[in-house]
Parts: structure tokens; C-alpha cells; sequence
């Protein structure tokens, strides 16, 4: 195929004329030029150190909260003077090559990136003398043993990491159990039916988050509230009672069109709060997905598959909204054993 | 200039040879060191604007190296809650891991800090983008073929790489925005099938976010990828010089030979001047915009998000397809995939870098060509390689659409589902059209070409004939630009497959080579070729004797041609 | 002008539903005058809204809203509106501050609603460092997914979009946030306190107030605007240097 390639080369329609006569640069015949640009290329660099000075100068005289056109003064002065000295000296530089030093252009010869056959032959020559003398191939029972042992190297260094993390485990379970209250996040208070309007969302946690023990220590802090808090926030939001649709099994989940929903993105995990209060819908601001909160967390619109899992609300004796159960279903995004893992949740409720 | 004309002296007997011959000897005698030299101080680089923008993403490399380093001093990756007591008010006392507060002591505390950090954050955005386009220049211009196969999948390894370390960095902050991020990659990690969980629980030392993803990330981001990327870039380099730049075709440019400026002393001083004009612009963006502005997104916290959560713009096409990608998800055996995000979050972009790792091979099949090539083809000359490329950055872009459809619709007044819509069909549809428009194009600029050589350029003369008409001069190119003009390979010619061998027996591979026949006729299929010899022999008599008229310019004629042919000749 | 319409209805204590005693006779029947002019076309002369044929709205009832949501969707310009649309944008406001205390009076005095707010939980300089950092973990928890974490705004399903709070007055962004206009939900007073709706508007103005300390911000819309400097700023520059470096320059013969 190759050949025939080359063959079709020789009826070029328009001959290689050659480099073309070469061009001088005014600097080249005009000694005054050159002059001129030399100074100026000095002048860049002049320039450029006294900018570097400007720095320094900016570095002591400059107080951190001046500002200058809205922006940090310091970060601007830092900035310019830097750059500037770093385009000055970058543009002399240049220009110097262009305009100042050699020009004229060289021809160098390229070889083929392969080596001479010789050169192949004796490389082939010696990996077989190094292979013969060495019997790897006459004694397989060594070659296989180490290749043996080469391969059991691999198992302490998976072994070894074995330890980055635990195995999985409770992806199913959340923080939440039967009797505990819901709160608003931040500041940590109970919620009461008559606290919320129709329209009204509550961005909440579980009593948990916020709760303290006998020395006044959180009873969570750290990675595990941050953990905690990844699988457990929620969303409380009133509705008109007419407009909810509850699927069998969740008629009383709410309470006078209160219903609370986790706040985590069965898509990817991004807390969702964008609820629109005529529509009910839920829009995730991550990937869009968009569940219907009068309709069970149904999917609308976006790459969610599951619904929002819902949580069911009761009231305790002091008429605060409490949690009737952990959430009958999987929170957060899915992960491979989570048909088997909601299917251990349906048992046990 | 004029050394030619100098009378010839031995290097030794100069003033230089004498002061330099010590020091050399000195270390050539330890390192051996002047056989290498001797091939390289004065090696030659071929000059044109497309070969620097790989220089582009080799100095933001090192501007990275250098900030990364200064950000090091003061940076804790850690994620220890504190309380924050640094000089942003609105955060005073605020609980912060101590990755959150030392970037904030870095924007706020640190003189020079902020503008170190978003040198470091531009530089890193200018990387990827630089790779991006370099990686573009060498595939539109051919520039991958044989020899350069290698080094082509080392670049690819490199944008990779850049990619994912890119992406550590942008999470080492551990602000609001990036947590986000981070919450993504759980996610994704999650829908891997089977393993994803153990996948999930390794990584990040537990269930998510742990405490132990911040620290990981952060020997990952200054230790493990950089080591690989300096590496990479070194073998990347020597490949270059091994192989010696490609150049342009024209008058005295052969497959045989590389013309250009000596690496000592032009070549060096304008690489080296483009670092300090890479280094000097970064520091001027720094100045100038604000980038990540941490504090104005706040700690992470698994319980908050920001409306116009974003990757960086470099996962902005994987963004994109997870925005799209419709919500299937199934049960397997009792095992759950989740198609929605492990689709356009791992198989996508794997496809997309298989594609692009496999294409020169590809290609090299499809047309059987396995010369060598140090002669860069033009776009128009390849139409399919062009419109190919071209399809595949239209359903990147359209990805890129997909990304920031909040965006889009707010800044636009559109609707976000109807965005959403529009790219599910548009990764598809938009490509195709992108591919045929691209390839009418090329041929098109084929046939303008062939005119140029056939027909001349137009010369602006307007010549009015006795009986009133009026034409358009034309004048021959000049023999520089037409040969500049043809030097490209002729299209081979297409023949089916022999079915059966001599002996009437079905040929082996016969499946594999009509698939390879058919797909070769695809290749080259429209494509114009060049003028033959016949032509141009024919072309020249007709513009010498035009109607009878010669035509006689003169030496001072310049044209006024809007093709962008030189003028004077 | 916030004391001139607050003074209207002064007081009016901020959390409990307010009546129309506390506005005088005269700008309850001013207020419906006005009313029966502007926006009865839509809501209906009792304002208890018109019904389309489709059981929608033209417009919704206004029994019960309150004087603080008048206040807001009057105030802001978002009333009356110029055309139906998914969503009302705020404009220049058609009503004088006077009118717009008379119309909410008007409102009010049909049944009780949300009051104005009181003066002293929309005056931001109540509110210490700690207040302001309170404000912002709030904000951050129940505002930044939609109006993202500047108050830049943000896009919602089907062209609707949660609007930027540049340049909203604080009492109209704790009116929004008490009566829950259009889509956006309630965050009633019980649950947000009055004074955390204050803590959370002085953190949104501190941090649209406080200096772009980085330089150009890009609207605050976060990586998108990143890359788009990336490329026309950064790769769009550079390369200009590099055809620069490239160029040839002048040439002349050697004479």
C-alpha cells in the first residue's frame, strides 16, 4: 500500500522552488534601528525593575483593608506591579530575539525515527544471547516460581490498603428515630403545626444535631454531625391539605398538610431546598431534578430516579413535630446494594 | 548575519573558545556531555503562532509548581473543626474545618495570598484549556501521525491527569462550593457498579464527606499527579526533540528536512520570553478578576448548597451530561445501577478519551497510510479528519450548554427544562449537522484553492472589454504560494477488496476488509484532489494568453487581493 | 422613605397579624379607591380574585395577605403587573410610597394579614458581628439554594427564576421572606424570628457591600464566568501573544 502511495507522489503539478530569497529586518540594514530598538528593549527592562521596586514598596506601604475601584488595593498593586514587570520582561525578551539576534533560517535534516536494520538485528541478537544464557525459557520451573512470587507481591500491597476505609455499612440508616424532634437548622428550635403557614418551608434537622449532654457538649460534632447531617436533613413544608395526593399507606404521615421530606438528593446527594409553594415542586439547584412534594416526591423532571423519601410526622406531648419512624426509605444517592438494603428496611417496618 | 563573510577561525583560538574552555572541559569531563550538546544547543524549531500554545500550558505549569509551593506554607489540609477568629468579620466565630480557615488566612491574612491563590486557580483553568487547544492544533493539523503516535497518547494522559488534578484542587478549599463538588464525586463513586460502595467507603475513609478526603486529595494534588505530570511532560518534551518539530509545508519545507531558528539563541529567548509574558498575564488576571472568592460561598455544609453550583470549566461537559441524562436507573440481580449518573459521569468521558486515544491508529487503518509525516496537513485537506474533530467539539460544546443551563436561563430569560431538552436532542442531533456543514466547507475551501492555483488570484485590476463588459484581472500566484498551495498528498485510489484470493477461495479478513474499504471510501469521499500537472500546464497557457490579452502587471504591481495571497512579487 | 410607609402603620407590632385600626379610615377608603382603579381588573372588586374558566387565576385573592406582602409586590413594582408571565419581575414602582401605604391599608383592613415589618427589625445596624455571622449560617441554610450565596439569584423549573437581592431594601427582602411572593415559600416569624430576619439581611449587605476583594467578580455567578474568562480572556490574550511572537515583521531587500 505504501509503494503505492510513494508512486504517486512524483507527478507533483508545481515544483519546490526552494527557500525563498532571504528578507532583511530594518534593524539588520540600519545600525540607527538597531540602536533604537535596543534602547527601547533596555527601557522595558528598567521599567520592569522599577515595578518590582513598586511591589516592595506596595508590600510594607499598603494597609490590607485599602480598597481601590471596589477591589482589595493590595491585591491590585501586588498584582499589576508583578505582571507588569513579568509582560515587560517577557516582551523584551521577545522582541530581542525578533528583532536583535540572528535571523536567518537554518535548515537541519531529519532522519527516520527507526534505527538501521543492523541496530534491530543486534538488539534482537542480544535479547535472545540474555534470554538463552539466562535458561528462561529452558527452565520453566524457576521462570513460573517467580513469576509466581512476582504476582503474590501484588497481594500485600491490595492487602495493605485494605485499611483506607471500613467496609460499607449502615448506608440505610439515618439519625433519625421515633419520638424525635424536628428543628429548624441553625438555630436549633422545635416546631410547632401552628408555627407554619400554608406556603411556608423549614429548612430542619433532627433534634440530634443540636442536642448537648450533661457537660454542655455537643452530642455530635465533628465528621460525625457532618455525616449525620449528610443523611438526615430535611425539609418541612405546609400545603393545603386538598392539594395532597398521599399515596396508600402515607395518609397520615403529615400533619394538617405538613409533610416533611429529606432534604438530600436521591440523584447525587445535593441538599435540595428550591420549592416552589404554588406548584409544590422541589427543584435540585445541582442536576435540576425536581420532585413534586404533594405527590409522594414523585420525579417531574431531571435525572432523579427515586422519589424523595418521605418522613412521617407525628406530634409529641408538648404538641412539637416529632418523627414517627427513621425514613422508610433509602436517603441519598444510590449506591449498588440499596435494593437489597430498602428490601431489609420493608421487613423491619 | 555576516559570520559567513568573517574569515574562519578555530572556536579555540577566539576569545570566547578561551575563557568558555575550561569550564567546559571541566564538565565535560565528569558528564560526557558535549556528544548531547553538540546535537542540541543549536537545534532548530520551526516558527509559526499554533506550535506555542503547548508553551502555554507548559508555563502555567510552572506557575502552578511555583504558587502551589508558596501555597503549601500556610495551608492545613485537614479537617479538623475550628473556630474561625481571622480578619473576615462576617465569619467571626463561625465553626470552619481547618482547610476552610487557612484558605481563608490565605485570601485574608497572608499578604500577597489572595493574589498567589487566584494566579494559582487562573493558571490552573489556563492549563487545561491551553492542553485543550494544543491537543486541538495537533489533531486538526495531523500532527499525531506516524511517529508522533506516542507522544499524542502521552498528551492525551496528560490532559487526563490535568483534569483529575484540577479537580482535587478546586475541593481542597473545602467551601461550600466545593464540598458540593465533592458530594458529586460520592455520588458518582456510589453508581459504580458492584463495587461502588466499597469504592465510596475507601476513598473517602468511611461514609461521606469522613475526614479523611481533604488529606488524600491533598497528597494526591502536590505529590502523586504532579510527580506524574512532570514526568509525562518530561517524555513529552524529549519525544519532541527526538523527533523534531513538524512544520508547515512550502517552498524548501520537505518531510526531509525542519527550517526554523536555532533553539540557541532565538528559539530560548522567545520560549523563555513567553514564560515570563505567560507568568506576567496570570499575575494581571490575578490582579484584575476575582476568582473562587471562598468566603462568599462559606464552610461546607452537607445540608447547604448555593443556587449556580458549577465544577470548574473543565468538568463542565461531564456536568453537562449528568444534567441531561434522563433518569434511568435499574435492578440487576439484586443489584442496583444507577445508569443515570455512572452513563454520563464515567462511560461519556471514557468514551471520549478512548476515541481519542484510538483516532490516529484508527485512521491509520482506515487509509493504510503508515508513512512517516513531519509535513503538517492543512484542515481543509483532510475534510473528514476536520468535520470529525469538528463534530466532536460540537457535542462537547453542547455538553458545555448542558452545564450551565441555571445560567443560560437566567441570564437569558429561557427556561431551564427547555435548555435541558434542547441538549438532549442537541448532543445528538447537533454534531451530525456540525459534521456536514464542516465538511462542505473544507471541500469548498478545496475548490478555492484549486481556482488560486489554476485561475491566479484576483488582482482588483477591473478591465473593460470594447463592448462594454467588464472583468476581473487575474494573475498568477506567486511560485512560493503555489507550491505552497499543492504540497499535500494526492488522494489514493479507492478499489473494493479482492472477495476471493487467486485460488477463488474467500479471502481471510474479507468481513474486516470491506468494512475497511467502505470506511476508506467514506474518508476520502468528496474530498477534492489537486490539480494534476496536466491541469496546471493547460492553466498556465490560459492565464498567459487570456483572450489574446497577455497579461503584463510589471514588477511594481501590488495587488489588492482580499484572499490573503502576498502581494508584492 | 422605609419610616415614611412604616409610620403609616407604626404600630403595628411586627410579628402579630396586624388590622386596619391601626391605619386611619381615610387611607383605607383612599387605599380602595386606588385599589378599584389599578388592580380590581384582576383581583376583583373585593379583591377576593377572578377565576379563568380553567379554575385558575387571573388574579389571587388578596383576603388575608396582609399589608406587608402589598408592601412588597406594590413596592418593588412587581404590581401591578404589565403582562401575564410565569413570573412578576420587579420595576420602577407605579405607586408613590403614599400610595402604596394606602393601597396596604386598604388590604389589610379586609382581614388580618402580616404587618409591614416594625422599623427596628429592618434596621441593619442592630446587628453585631455575631448577629451578622448568625444571619449568614441562616442565609446559607435557607436562602442561598435559590438566590445563591451572594443573592446573585437563580434559575427555577419552567423560566422562572429566583431574583437577585442587589439593590432590594431590607424591608422588602423580610416582606418577601414573611409573606412568600409568587413561588418563593413562607418563612413566617415564628420559625425565622424577626430578629433572625435581620441577621440574615445584614449578612446578604455585608457581603454585596463589602469590596470585590479579588478584583472583577463576574456578577458573583461562580465557575461558569471562570471559564468563560478562561478562554476569551486568558487563552484569547495568549494567543494573540503567540501570533506575535510568531509574526515576521517588516522585511526589505538587502540594497
Amino acid at each position: 500500500m505504501s509503494d503505492e502511495l510513494d508512486t504517486r507522489q512524483d507527478a507533483e503539478p508545481i515544483k519546490d522552488p526552494g527557500l525563498p530569497e532571504h528578507l532583511y529586518r530594518p534593524q539588520d540594514v540600519d545600525e540607527s534601528q538597531a540602536r533604537r530598538t535596543e534602547r527601547q528593549i533596555a527601557w522595558m527592562f528598567r521599567i520592569a525593575a522599577l515595578l518590582l521596586l513598586g511591589f516592595c514598596f506596595g508590600y510594607f506601604l499598603i494597609d490590607k483593608d485599602e480598597t481601590f475601584l471596589g477591589w482589595s488595593a493590595q491585591n491590585f498593586t501586588f498584582g499589576m506591579t508583578l505582571g507588569g514587570a513579568l509582560l515587560l520582561m517577557g516582551v523584551g525578551i521577545i522582541q530581542w530575539a525578533k528583532k536583535l539576534m540572528g535571523d536567518h533560517e537554518m535548515v537541519e535534516m531529519r532522519h527516520p525515527s527507526a534505527s538501521s536494520a543492523e541496530d534491530r538485528a543486534a538488539v534482537l541478537q542480544d535479547i535472545n544471547d540474555g534470554v538463552k544464557e539466562s535458561g528462561f525459557g529452558r527452565r520453566p520451573m524457576i521462570r513460573n516460581s517467580l513469576l509466581g512470587a512476582m504476582g503474590a507481591l501484588g497481594l500485600p500491597a491490595i492487602v495493605l490498603l485494605r485499611d483506607l476505609g471500613p467496609l460499607p455499612h449502615g448506608q440505610r440508616d439515618t439519625v433519625w428515630k421515633k419520638g424525635m424532634r424536628l428543628v429548624n437548622d441553625v438555630t436549633g428550635t422545635p416546631i410547632k403545626p401552628s408555627d407554619m403557614q400554608v406556603g411556608q418551608l423549614v429548612n430542619g434537622e433532627p433534634a440530634i444535631v443540636y442536642e448537648v449532654d450533661a457537660d454542655g457538649e455537643r452530642v455530635l460534632h465533628g465528621t460525625e454531625l457532618l455525616q449525620a447531617k449528610s443523611k438526615a436533613a430535611i425539609i418541612v413544608v405546609r400545603m393545603r391539605p386538598e392539594d395532597i395526593t398521599p399515596s396508600k399507606g402515607r395518609e397520615n404521615w403529615g400533619i394538617d398538610g405538613i409533610l416533611c421530606y429529606s432534604k438530600i438528593c436521591t440523584h447525587v446527594g445535593c441538599p435540595i431546598s428550591l420549592w416552589e409553594q404554588q406548584t409544590h415542586h422541589l427543584l435540585c439547584p445541582c442536576h435540576q431534578s425536581t420532585f413534586d412534594l404533594a405527590d409522594n416526591g414523585k420525579v417531574v423532571f431531571g435525572p432523579a430516579h427515586r422519589p424523595l423519601p418521605q418522613l412521617p410526622l407525628g406530634l409529641d406531648d408538648e404538641g412539637y413535630l416529632i418523627a414517627m419512624s427513621d425514613f422508610p426509605e433509602i436517603v441519598a444517592p444510590s449506591y449498588p446494594e440499596l435494593a437489597r438494603d430498602q428490601k431489609k428496611l420493608d421487613n423491619k417496618a | 548575519m555576516s559570520t559567513t563573510e568573517q574569515e574562519y577561525t578555530p572556536i579555540q583560538d577566539t576569545g570566547f573558545g578561551k575563557k568558555a574552555a575550561g569550564p567546559v572541559e571541566w564538565l565535560d569531563d565528569r558528564l560526557g556531555l558535549a556528544g548531547v550538546a553538540k546535537k542540541n544547543l543549536r537545534k532548530v524549531f520551526p516558527e509559526h503562532w499554533s506550535f506555542m500554545l503547548g508553551e502555554i500550558a507548559l508555563w502555567s505549569f510552572v506557575v502552578l509548581l511555583l504558587t502551589g509551593v508558596f501555597l503549601t506554607f500556610w495551608y492545613q489540609p485537614s479537617m479538623t473543626e475550628v473556630e474561625y477568629q481571622g480578619s473576615y468579620l462576617p465569619f467571626n466565630g463561625l465553626e470552619m474545618s481547618s482547610a476552610y480557615k487557612s484558605t481563608l488566612d490565605i485570601s485574608f491574612d497572608i499578604r500577597g495570598g489572595l493574589l498567589i491563590r487566584q494566579i494559582h486557580h487562573w493558571a490552573a483553568a489556563l492549563f487545561v484549556a491551553a492542553m485543550m487547544v494544543h491537543m486541538l492544533r495537533v489533531m486538526f493539523t495531523g500532527a499525531y501521525r506516524k511517529p508522533r503516535e506516542i507522544n499524542w497518547l502521552i498528551g492525551l494522559t496528560l490532559l487526563l491527569l490535568g483534569l483529575v488534578e484540577g479537580f482535587a484542587g478546586y475541593s481542597l478549599p473545602d467551601d461550600l462550593l466545593s464540598g458540593t463538588g465533592l458530594r458529586f464525586v460520592d455520588g458518582l463513586i456510589r453508581s459504580i457498579p458492584l463495587v461502588g460502595s466499597y469504592a465510596e467507603f475507601f476513598i473517602f475513609g468511611g461514609e461521606f464527606p469522613g475526614d479523611e478526603i481533604i488529606p488524600r486529595l491533598y497528597m494526591a494534588h502536590i505529590l502523586l499527579i504532579p510527580a506524574l505530570l512532570l514526568g509525562l511532560i518530561g517524555a513529552h518534551m524529549l519525544l519532541l526533540v527526538f523527533h523534531k518539530h513538524t512544520q508547515w509545508p512550502g517552498p524548501g519545507r520537505t518531510e526531509k528536512n525542519v527550517v526554523g531558528y536555532p533553539m540557541l539563541p532565538v528559539y530560548a529567548a522567545k520560549a523563555g520570553g513567553f514564560f515570563f509574558v505567560v507568568f506576567g498575564f496570570l499575575a494581571v488576571m490575578g490582579a484584575l478578576l476575582q476568582i473562587n472568592p471562598i468566603w462568599a460561598y462559606g464552610p461546607y455544609n452537607p445540608s447547604e448548597v448555593t443556587a449556580g453550583s458549577q465544577p470548574d470549566w473543565y468538568m463542565g461537559f461531564v456536568e453537562g451530561a449528568v444534567r441531561v441524562m434522563p433518569n434511568w436507573e435499574s435492578t440487576i440481580f439484586g443489584s442496583t445501577v444507577s445508569w443515570n449518573v455512572f452513563i454520563p459521569g464515567m462511560i461519556l468521558p471514557g468514551i471520549f478519551l478512548t476515541v481519542g486515544m484510538l483516532w490516529p491508529f484508527l485512521e491509520q487503518w482506515i487509509t493504510g497510510d503508515k508513512r512517516e509525516h513531519h509535513l503538517l496537513e492543512r484542515p481543509r485537506n483532510a475534510p473528514f479528519r476536520t468535520a470529525f474533530i469538528v463534530a466532536g467539539m460540537t457535542a462537547y460544546a453542547v455538553l458545555w450548554i448542558g452545564g450551565g443551563n441555571d445560567i443560560i436561563a437566567t441570564k437569558f430569560g429561557l427556561s431551564l427544562n427547555a435548555i435541558t431538552r434542547f441538549v438532549q436532542v442537541g448532543f445528538f442531533v447537533a454534531p451530525v449537522i456540525a459534521f456536514m456543514v464542516t465538511k462542505r466547507i473544507c471541500i469548498g475551501l478545496q475548490r478555492a484553492d484549486a481556482n488560486r492555483i489554476l485561475h491566479g488570484y484576483e488582482t482588483g485590476v477591473i478591465e473593460r472589454t470594447p463592448d462594454g463588459g467588464f472583468s476581473e484581472r487575474h494573475a498568477p500566484l506567486p511560485a512560493g504560494s503555489q507550491y505552497t498551495l499543492t504540497a499535500h498528498d494526492r488522494l489514493p485510489a479507492l478499489e473494493a477488496p479482492a472477495e476471493t484470493d487467486g485460488n477463488g477461495v474467500a479471502a481471510p479478513h474479507g468481513r474486516v476488509a470491506k468494512v475497511q474499504s467502505w470506511l476508506r471510501a467514506r474518508y476520502y469521499d468528496g474530498a477534492l484532489d489537486k490539480p494534476t500537472v496536466e491541469d496546471v500546464h493547460h492553466a498556465e497557457e490560459h492565464l498567459s494568453g487570456h483572450d489574446g490579452h497577455p497579461v503584463e502587471l510589471g514588477d511594481e504591481f501590488q495587488g489588492v487581493s482580499e484572499t490573503g495571497i502576498p502581494r508584492v512579487h | 422613605m422605609a419610616l415614611l410607609v412604616v409610620g403609616g402603620v407604626y404600630t403595628a407590632v411586627a410579628p402579630k397579624p396586624a388590622t386596619a385600626e391601626t391605619a386611619t379610615t381615610n387611607d383605607v377608603e383612599a387605599g380602595r379607591q386606588l385599589f378599584l382603579v389599578g388592580c380590581a381588573s384582576c383581583h376583583g372588586k373585593n379583591a377576593a380574585g377572578i377565576e379563568t374558566k380553567r379554575g385558575g387565576n387571573y388574579g389571587p385573592t388578596l383576603i388575608g395577605v396582609g399589608a406587608a406582602s402589598v408592601d412588597f409586590q406594590v413596592g418593588t413594582g412587581r404590581m401591578p403587573m404589565a403582562q401575564t408571565a410565569p413570573q412578576a419581575p420587579r420595576k420602577t414602582p407605579v405607586y408613590t410610597a403614599e400610595e402604596t401605604r394606602q393601597l396596604a391599608a386598604y388590604i389589610a383592613s379586609l382581614s388580618p394579614g402580616p404587618a409591614v415589618p416594625d422599623g427596628e427589625y429592618t434596621d441593619l445596624d442592630k446587628a453585631s458581628v455575631e448577629d451578622v455571622r448568625e444571619g449568614g449560617e441562616l442565609f446559607r441554610s435557607n436562602c442561598t439554594a435559590c438566590h445563591n450565596s451572594v443573592g446573585a439569584g437563580g434559575a427555577m423549573p419552567g423560566g422562572k427564576y429566583a431574583p437577585t437581592l442587589k439593590g432590594v431594601s431590607a424591608k422588602h427582602i423580610a416582606e418577601a421572606m414573611i409573606t412568600g411572593p409568587q413561588q418563593m415559600p413562607v418563612f413566617s416569624d415564628d420559625v425565622i424570628t424577626p430578629e433572625d430576619k435581620r441577621n440574615i439581611i445584614a449578612y446578604v449587605k455585608q457581603v454585596q457591600d463589602q469590596p470585590n476583594y479579588g478584583g472583577l467578580a463576574g456578577g458573583g455567578l461562580g465557575p461558569v464566568v471562570d471559564g468563560l474568562f478562561t478562554w476569551v480572556i486568558g487563552i484569547g490574550g495568549l494567543v494573540i501573544a503567540a501570533i506575535w511572537i510568531g509574526a515576521h515583521g517588516a522585511r526589505v531587500k538587502k540594497s
